[in-house]
């Protein structure tokens, strides 16, 4: 709880914050010439607030650059963080305009509380690899061998869809795995690869291509079992419904997607 | 914190001429600090409750707590108690800044303090791979792990209690002790130890209480698995995320020892304090 109470607290003081400078650059600008608004499209601007699962930090912060680009005036605040504690966060009234989740099922806690504006759509799907340490020095090639003896290995915490996910790759494929530690997001498990303290971990294959040559990634087959769907949602009390729609339509255009396959997601 | 104890303060009924603006504010104060526990009364699913209390992963993570933090205890008893009598009984060029160093994980977010434990104690960390190398001994993922986090966030409480008790206690006890022909040592186990009992023990308590609630570090050092690092308030965070219900009555589990551990002791050790 303390830990996404704080974060969602400081993201919301930010919030405060940018709307705040937002008002005072409109008071500047509406003592110009002609009033700007209306020339940005669909007069969006003001701080929107996106809750987006951890895996999606890298092409969120991104694509929330271009909206703010493409819409001056706008400020995109994000606070990245496990799906299921942004969704407890959200049931709990934690102020959101847009949540993008990891799972359906994470999703499902926050529409089944009717908080979404319209139901959510999927806009990418994620596989999971194995992560390793440069140049995979145990010679990890598939699931399986994760079981090696003396081997660690971390996996996300069943709670997270990354650890539900990779629980049913092990399922499909049959391996019996005992972690050396169930993490609390898939972020968390790759930093104890990258830190050497564990040697091998089950994350998403957009988290080995953000982590560069930090991080070695090893397809596996029964990661086809395990896809993740990538839901996106407006919320219901959207403090800024005009600016969330927009950045909703731009993850789900094709710059969006485009952006999002680079980051290594699959077209949904 | 402990000078209280030697000057022991005479306390004054609180009568009639208690001013206004120090009653409002202390009130305030109180509730602010009541009302959030009172919370978790009211909605704890009272119905469900034993049914998730026997669950063995609740007893798993209680017992791994309870073993874990009064480890964490004596294991801060052991080196801090010493650690204090030399700060504030001998003079040595720096000290003021060990003693600064000493209390930083007071202020330390407990999550940086996990990381810096890694780089140092990690596999791969400055004193780690070495332990690795030399011994076969890795600490993350580990019980031993869960330990040494509480520890570290844990003994800066206990050094300073004791070290505030020891510079109120009279050295004139000691000194005596001395000229009769004690060596310092003899004289710091027979003399010094038993004159400020009542502040290690206060400091003990504290010390254990912050072991019991220690999150950031242990999670960061140790990572999360039942029966072996996943301790109480590790188990509340993640059940949390999809069991509201499950997280309180773990919460409920975790107020209930820590006020009956606090309860008790008071009236066994504190008293003195």
């Amino acid at each position: 709880m303390t830990r996404s109470a704080q974060w969602t607290r400081r993201s919301h003081r930010i919030g405060a914050l940018g709307a705040g400078a937002v008002l005072a650059l409109g008071a500047c600008s509406a003592s110009g010439s002609d009033s700007v608004s209306g020339t940005g499209g669909e007069g969006v601007s003001g701080t929107v607030t996106v809750f987006a699962a951890a895996s999606l930090k890298e092409s969120f912060t991104e694509l929330g650059e271009r909206l703010e680009k493409e819409h001056p005036g706008t400020r995109v605040t994000f606070n990245f963080s496990g799906s299921d504690a942004l969704a407890a966060g959200i049931a709990n009234g934690a102020p959101a305009d847009v949540f993008a989740a990891a799972s359906t099922k994470t999703m499902k806690l926050v529409t089944d509380h009717g908080l979404t504006e319209g139901s959510p759509s999927t806009f990418a799907r994620n596989r999971l690899e194995i992560a390793t340490a440069p140049g995979n020095p145990h010679g990890i090639d598939s699931l399986r061998d994760l079981t090696a003896p003396g081997l660690k290995v971390v996996l996300c915490d069943t709670t997270v869809p990354c650890g539900a996910a990779a629980r049913s790759a092990l399922t499909a494929g049959g391996v019996e795995l005992s972690p050396a530690s169930y993490e609390q997001d898939v972020k968390s498990a790759l930093t104890k690869v990258r830190l050497k303290e564990a040697d091998a971990a089950v994350v998403y294959r957009t988290d080995v291509r953000a982590a560069g040559d930090k991080v070695e990634g090893v397809e596996f087959s029964e990661s086809a079992e395990a896809v993740n769907d990538y839901p996106i949602a407006r919320l219901d009390d959207a403090p800024n419904p005009e600016a969330a729609k927009a950045f909703v339509k731009l993850v789900t255009s094709p710059e969006g997607r485009e952006v999002l396959g680079a980051a290594g997601f699959l077209a949904p | 914190m402990s000078t209280q104890a030697a000057r022991k303060p005479r306390v004054r009924a609180p009568g009639p001429g208690v001013p206004l603006a120090l009653l409002l504010p202390a009130l305030l104060g109180l509730a602010f600090l009541l009302v959030p526990l009172l919370a978790l009364l009211l909605r704890a699913p009272w119905r469900s409750l034993p049914e998730q209390l026997t669950s063995p992963e609740v007893w798993e993570a209680l017992r791994l707590s309870l073993l874990c933090a009064t480890t964490a205890t004596a294991l801060s008893l052991v080196v801090g108690v010493p650690l204090a009598w030399l700060l504030a009984r001998t003079d040595f060029p720096g000290r003021g800044l060990v003693r600064a160093l000493v209390t930083l994980p007071l202020v330390l977010p407990p999550v940086v303090g996990g990381v810096a434990l890694l780089l140092a104690l990690g596999r791969n960390g400055v004193v780690g791979q070495w332990l690795d190398a030399w011994f076969g001994i890795t600490l993350p993922f580990t019980t031993a792990g869960v330990v040494l986090a509480e520890t570290f966030v844990a003994m800066p409480f206990l050094v300073i209690s004791v070290e505030g008790t020891l510079r109120a206690a009279d050295p004139r006890y000691e000194e005596a002790a001395a000229t009769l022909g004690a060596s310092r040592f003899t004289a710091f186990r027979r003399v010094t130890l038993p004159l400020v009992a009542p502040g290690i023990a206060a400091g003990a308590v504290l010390a254990w209480a912050r072991a019991l609630g220690e999150f950031g570090a242990t999670i960061t050092f140790a990572g999360n698995f039942p029966g072996r690092t996943q301790t109480m308030p590790l188990a509340v965070y993640l059940a949390l995320q999809n069991d509201p219900a499950a997280a309180i009555a773990l919460s409920l589990v975790l107020l209930a020892v820590s006020v009956a551990v606090l309860a008790g002791l008071r009236d066994r050790w504190m008293r003195a304090v």
